[in-house]
């Protein structure tokens, strides 16, 4: 590994721990290794990460709302906010983290504010999609109920569109702890960081291999909680 | 203020370095479109046979999830052990990248193809293979193209790993990685111009997308 950073956090002194024959040989997983950093790298990592996602998936999505809420009501708004999505997903993320660097500094900040505008792009077109893709005759009988238009959106709409807004949400979380994984190289925050700390001296499989696999069991875990949710949001999507 | 100068040097910087910028771009381009051939390779045929046979729903969605979930940048420190540190480490961590969307895609766009007209071709004696080549393959053109959008963007924009990877010849990625070396507006520029080649991609690949769906679409 080369390269520029601007909070080198990583110790001087490789981390290999005792010196094991499996760490001596450097295995692909040597289970003792972990369990000696579990508590001062490993942890602290996961759950740096795990305060990355809900932050930036929460204010994420709580924007997404907002946008896709004025974007429902003034129709002109949608391809421009679209449009304005796809240019940003368009930019790599590691140039998103470099640039705000000296406007932000050092901290939690300049990881989340690239992070919170990769989830616009997937949260926005879900909810907007979701709350579009109500049937118009849903809506009709809606109104000869008698609700208000206020009413029809709460009761009527906002629910029928969970599923779609839930989908979003899943595919949004799984892809900001992939996309945080790649702060670390500017920024020595959350799963990132014992991956490049590994691949700095040099290539260091067991710690390497353990950040790579908590960061997918993190994925995985928190896709299964959303699907969930979904299913405790949607009791009606059971009864058939 | 800070991001309008950096902004506004970053678009200066662009006609001032136009001969560095055209060379790390084609070296980002060949990364990028060299492992979206191979996964298209890979995965669309891959695809369109299990949405045929509208089998392996859990494994096209299983490594969808898992491929999305993947931190490129251990995969290519896993990698490192078999081929350094160099083109064919990233182009494999992309491909490997590239192949979940694709995949989805491909099974959902044959999958999705009305049942009536595979029927209807069956019925008139197409063997399996015609009726995937010349129904079900026309008729889900538009989303396996949409795939390809998807999987084509994404890649694009993480050939810059390649910068922190340490490849040499590693593309926009080095600039991208390197501001002390190319200065801020230079990361900056570097980043336009892969927005540019991934927006360029993606518009050539809406209008086949667009030509594909008027294609199929009934005439009235």
């Amino acid at each position: 590994m080369s390269g520029w950073r601007a909070a080198d956090g990583g110790p001087v002194i490789p981390n290999f721990g005792h010196g094991t024959a499996c760490l001596r040989n450097n295995h692909w997983f040597c289970p003792s290794w972990v369990r000696e950093h579990w508590s001062d790298i490993l942890q602290p990592a996961l759950l740096q990460h795990i305060y990355l996602l809900l932050i930036s998936v929460s204010i994420g999505f709580a924007i997404s709302f907002a946008l896709a809420l004025v974007a429902f009501r003034f129709r002109w708004l949608g391809p421009t906010f679209g449009a304005l999505g796809d240019f940003l997903y368009c930019l790599p993320s590691i140039a998103l983290f470099t640039i705000l660097l000296p406007i932000t500094g050092i901290t939690v900040t300049t990881i989340v504010i690239p992070l919170i505008a990769y989830t616009l792009f997937v949260i926005y077109p879900n909810i907007l999609a979701g709350l579009r893709g109500v049937p118009p005759e849903v809506l009709e009988s809606a109104r000869g109920m008698g609700l208000t238009r206020r009413q029809t959106f709460w009761r009527v709409e906002l629910p029928l569109a969970v599923p779609a807004i839930m989908a979003g949400l899943r595919v949004a979380t799984v892809s900001t702890i992939a996309i945080a994984t790649i702060a670390a190289f500017v920024i020595h925050y959350g799963l990132g960081a014992p991956i490049f700390d590994a691949l700095e001296q040099p290539d260091f499989r067991t710690e390497l291999v353990a950040g790579g696999a908590l960061a997918i069991l993190l994925a995985l875990g928190a896709d299964a909680l959303l699907a969930l949710l979904q299913r405790a949001l949607t009791p009606w999507s059971r009864i058939r | 203020m800070i991001l309008a100068s950096l902004f506004i040097d970053a678009l200066r910087y662009i006609p001032d370095h136009a001969s560095l910028l055209l060379e790390k771009a084609a070296e980002t381009a060949e990364l990028a479109f060299t492992a979206l051939g191979i996964a298209l390779v890979v995965a669309v045929p891959l695809g369109l046979w299990l949405g045929h046979r509208h089998r392996g729903l859990t494994f096209a969605l299983g490594t969808s999830s898992i491929g999305r979930a993947l931190p490129t940048i251990a995969v290519i420190g896993v990698f490192i052990a078999w081929l350094g540190v160099g083109f064919w480490n990233v182009t494999t961590a992309l491909v490997i990248l590239a192949i979940p969307p694709l995949l989805t895609n491909a099974y959902f766009a044959v999958d999705g193809v009305d049942r009536d007209a595979v029927e209807a071709a069956r019925g008139m004696g197409l063997r399996e293979r015609q009726i995937l080549a010349r129904v079900e393959l026309p008729l889900g053109l538009p989303l396996l193209l949409a795939g390809i959008r998807i999987a084509a963007v994404f890649v694009i924009a993480t050939a810059t790993i390649a910068g922190i990877a340490g490849m040499e010849r590693g593309g926009l990625g080095q600039i991208i990685a390197d501001p002390v070396t190319y200065t801020f507006p230079g990361v900056l520029a570097a980043a336009f111009c892969v927005a540019a080649i991934a927006l360029l991609t993606a518009l050539v690949l809406a209008l086949a997308q667009h030509a594909a769906s008027r294609r199929m679409a009934p005439r009235a």
